[in-house]
């Protein structure tokens, strides 16, 4: 799943071949270091910048994190991060100052160095100044992601009303956004609802959690397990049985238990249930990752194809919530389901009708979800992964995989952990305030939002 | 003054809490190039897994393998290690021929029983593709003496003591040291002596095939197998095969006799695999929400005199099923599901003809006969015939699938009444395991 061409524009003599031809230049990603959680942080200092309560409440929020917070810098210093809190406008034109100082600090941000704008959802009940201002954001935001370079990512939390600065949801969202965590996120605006709750320890806030991750054996599910497992939770890996003996290798690398089971099977939902509460007492968090292509266009498709991938994508992840909900006492702290939704299912995908049926049904199973979960604390959301390196995408031919990877603002494939990370910052206390939402782990993907 | 130790007085029963094994393949197959080792620590991964016991220490395991390169002196040790289980996990190897992974299960049992350990796992594993290959006797004696030679001339001395019939590697067999019959030469020996007919034969073969096909379709194996190496079903199954297909096949032991009857079909075919079953203690299972799918109630070994023919070389289960019943108190009807080894399927007709035969019995082995076995509880998911014989793995296979079945049928009773399950596996040197087991 190696990904030549960013190796030769980051290395040597190839490297001074493609800055002198101008070519694109992938950058290496800063990523979450296994055995150095979240430190550093930030790749340099977090300037915050606005003015009033909301930003200070942001910059008194991050200095408890030990971070280097500032409100200005002097041109020519190497900054990490830049917080644009725009909170408090009422009115278009009082962006200006506060963007046009962050762009004057855009040429010292450090290589993966992070923006992220902090708004107010925009609704049809505002004053429509109000509304421009606050709506006004979203472009700006993914505007500049698709401006930024190096790694460097643009993303931005928009707050509702009511809802205050200094609650862990806020905090919790931006220093996902700020951290290595979120290195293939770009471009994405997450609406955050609720007020969330500040883990014990903010490097595993999933310590003492019970996760169940469908499709474990191998890509992206595997990488969910080890992140989940890194961030203190206990996983159940499920697979199907002809994937058994990759399933406990990856189980037995993350110290888990591996559950061989067909999740379309009648009784998947109950055996899974019958494991978490024999084994663990407890099962707060449902990765619904297993997922089918069976690709063909539509003129040729087959009742196989077509019946295989809604039985495997969504019908088996609806039949699972719903034993799921009737077995809440597992989830004391509110059951969280996380399912993987795709850009196809957003933004369809030639030759991929049952596929983006699939995905996008996923997305409205999320929505629906959300609020039934949300009256015990728990929570419904979906990410939505681009274009990922794995043995799935490694299979697409040559020049189509290359032409893919690189339409996104980031000009290169995921990796599995970067799903994985979004997938355990939404499983997590902080996060109880994001609900219903589908987070894309894009690199900010041309094709659709 | 220090304490007088104190015995481990209290005995108790021994938990199986859960099985593994990969699929068996057939001698040459889709595990032609894995060892022992490989295998052995394929089917432990796949027990650590299912039971998620990474990092745990446990009490002890115990595994062998009849066919060992002499490499492998440690091969269980080396399976731990690299299993992931905790390096601090001891480990020891054992071999009773066939019954070697039910002789494993016996031993870590009993130290269960005694409160020696809380939990262990007892394992088996054989490669026929992967079999070593020695070197002559003499050839072997003189590279011995050539490696203490000191001088050249005495070193060119022990060569040319050399012929060129010294240099041909020697293959293992499973011909019998006291009498240079194969087993199946011995079984087709025993086959005649009980009158036991081709149809009767193939008959048990057709069973076989098709209960144990019917077990994978039902998924019964999903939480007893982890595929290995491609293969997600036994090489050896034929879900397809008929009593017309059966009947094609040439016989291959017993030619020089009348009407021989033993073929490839109803033989066990020579195979590569591995199986392994988790052991404990109830409230070791219990501290880690495991199982108990089965308890080991009691176990009984016995040999025959097959050398100067007093009795067959496979019937060993003759005697030592008759003794078990009759020291627990237990009749056949007491069984749920009986499990014979089918080495051949003439080893579980002459068994089950023995332990019917009063006359014999009394005479034989001094007890009256145990009577007839219901065939609607033997071998309920298939046996060796149809999964195939990799000979130390086969004890752990049966044990783990007893043990599921009475976990089965003990959730579906609402008696609660106790289900129990009997074991015969015959093994070489005229030898046999027998072991009760009660869900």
């Amino acid at each position: 799943m190696n990904d030549t061409y960013l190796e030769l524009v980051n290395s040597g003599f190839t490297k001074q071949i493609a800055k002198k031809l101008g070519l694109p230049r992938p950058a290496r990603l800063r990523r979450t270091d296994p055995r150095r959680v979240d430190d550093p942080l930030v790749p340099g200092p977090v300037v915050v910048v606005g003015e009033g309560p909301d930003a200070d409440a942001v910059a008194t929020g991050l200095l408890a994190w030990d971070l280097d917070v500032r409100r200005t810098v002097a041109v020519g210093t190497r900054v990490g991060a830049i917080v644009l809190v725009l909170t408090d406008i009422v009115d278009p034109t009082q962006a200006s100052q506060r963007v046009l100082a962050t762009a004057g600090m855009l040429r010292d941000l450090a290589p993966s160095g992070r923006v992220v704008t902090l708004s107010r959802a925009a609704s049809a009940e505002d004053d429509p100044a109000v509304a421009a201002a606050r709506a006004g954001v979203e472009g700006l935001t993914r505007s500049l992601g698709k401006e930024l370079r190096a790694g460097a990512t643009a993303n931005g939390l928009v707050v509702a009303d009511g809802v205050a600065l200094e609650v862990p949801a806020v905090l919790g969202a931006l220093r996902f956004f700020l951290s290595a965590r979120s290195a293939f996120v770009d471009g994405q605006l997450l609406p955050v609802d609720g007020a969330g709750a500040a883990p014990q320890d903010w490097t595993r806030p999933l310590e003492g959690r019970v996760a169940v991750v469908t499709g474990a054996a191998r890509g992206i599910g595997a990488a969910i397990a080890r992140v989940l497992t890194r961030d203190g939770a206990r996983v159940i890996g499920v697979d199907v049985p002809a994937a058994g003996d990759s399933l406990s290798a990856v189980m037995n690398e993350v110290r888990g238990v591996a559950l061989q089971l067909d999740i379309t099977a009648d009784d998947a939902a109950e055996r899974v249930i019958e494991v978490a509460r024999a084994r663990f007492g407890r099962l707060d968090l449902v990765v619904h990752n297993a997922g089918i292509t069976r690709d063909k266009l539509l003129a040729n498709m087959t009742p196989e194809r077509w019946d295989s991938v809604i039985a495997v994508n969504i019908a088996a992840q609806l039949r699972m919530n719903e034993a799921l909900l009737a077995a809440e006492d597992l989830a004391p702290d509110g059951l969280r389901i996380v399912s993987l939704a795709s850009t196809s299912g957003i933004a369809g995908n030639r030759g991929q009708t049952n596929y983006g049926y699939s995905k996008a049904a996923v997305i409205g199973a999320t929505q629906a979800l959300a609020p039934r979960l949300a009256r015990a604390g728990g929570t419904a959301n979906a990410v939505a992964p681009g274009f990922i390196e794995t043995e799935m995408t490694a299979r697409i031919p040559a020049v189509t995989r290359q032409v893919a990877r690189r339409l996104n603002s980031l000009q290169q494939g995921g990796q599995p952990v970067d799903v994985a990370e979004a997938i355990s910052f939404l499983a997590s206390p902080q996060a109880a305030g994001v609900n219903g939402q589908v987070l894309r782990v894009c690199g900010q993907n041309m094709v659709g939002r | 003054m220090p304490k007088p130790s104190k015995p481990a007085s209290t005995t108790r029963r021994a938990a199986v809490v859960g099985a593994n094994r990969i699929p068996f393949g057939k001698a040459g197959g889709a595990y032609a190039a894995a060892s022992n080792l490989d295998m052995l620590t394929a089917a432990l991964s796949g027990l650590v897994a299912r039971h998620g016991l990474a990092g745990e220490r446990l009490g002890d395991v115990m595994a062998g393998a009849v066919l060992k390169h002499s490499r492998d002196f440690n091969l269980t040790r080396e399976a731990v290690l690299g299993a992931s289980l905790s390096p601090q996990t001891p480990a020891a190897d054992l071999q009773r021929a066939c019954a070697t992974s039910l002789e494993a299960t016996w031993d870590v049992a009993n130290k269960i029983a005694l409160g020696q350990i809380e939990s262990g796992i007892a394992a088996g594993v054989d490669s026929t593709s992967d079999a070593p290959i020695v070197v002559s006797d003499r050839l072997r004696r003189t590279l011995l003496k050539l490696s203490r030679a000191k001088t050249v001339p005495q070193r060119l001395q022990l060569l040319a003591g050399l012929r060129p019939g010294d240099l041909v590697p020697v293959a293992p067999d499973t011909a019998e040291p006291r009498t240079g019959l194969s087993m199946g030469e011995h079984q087709a020996l025993t086959t005649r002596e009980w009158g036991i007919t081709r149809e009767a034969q193939d008959a048990v073969a057709l069973a076989s095939h098709h209960n144990l096909a019917a077990a994978y379709e039902r998924g019964f194996f999903d939480d007893l197998m982890t595929p290995y190496r491609g293969l997600t079903r036994d090489e050896a199954l034929r879900p397809d095969t008929s009593a017309e297909k059966l009947a094609k096949l040439k016989p291959v032991f017993g030619l020089k006799g009348e009407s021989p009857s033993m073929t490839a079909g109803n033989s066990t075919p020579l195979s590569d695999g591995a199986a392994a079953v988790l052991l404990a203690s109830d409230e070791w299972a219990a501290e880690r929400g495991l199982p108990v799918l089965a308890h080991v109630v009691d176990a009984e070994a016995a040999a025959v005199d097959f050398v100067r023919g007093e009795d067959g070389l496979l019937m060993a289960g003759a005697y030592a099923v008759p003794r078990l019943l009759a020291r627990t108190g237990l009749g056949l009807d007491d069984f749920a599901f009986v499990e014979i080894h089918e080495a051949f399927a003439s080893t579980v007709l002459t068994t089950t003809a023995a332990w019917a035969d009063d006359d014999w019995s009394r005479r034989k082995v001094g007890l009256p006969a145990i009577g007839q076995v219901d065939p609607a509880r033997l071998n309920v998911v298939g046996s060796s015939l149809a999964a195939g014989h990799p000979f130390a793995a086969t004890g752990a296979r049966i044990v783990g699938t007893l043990a599921k079945l009475l976990a089965e049928r003990k959730a579906s009773a609402a008696d609660g009444a106790p289900v129990r399950g009997l074991i015969s596996v015959c093994a070489a040197g005229g030898q046999a395991v027998a072991m009760i087991l009660e869900a």
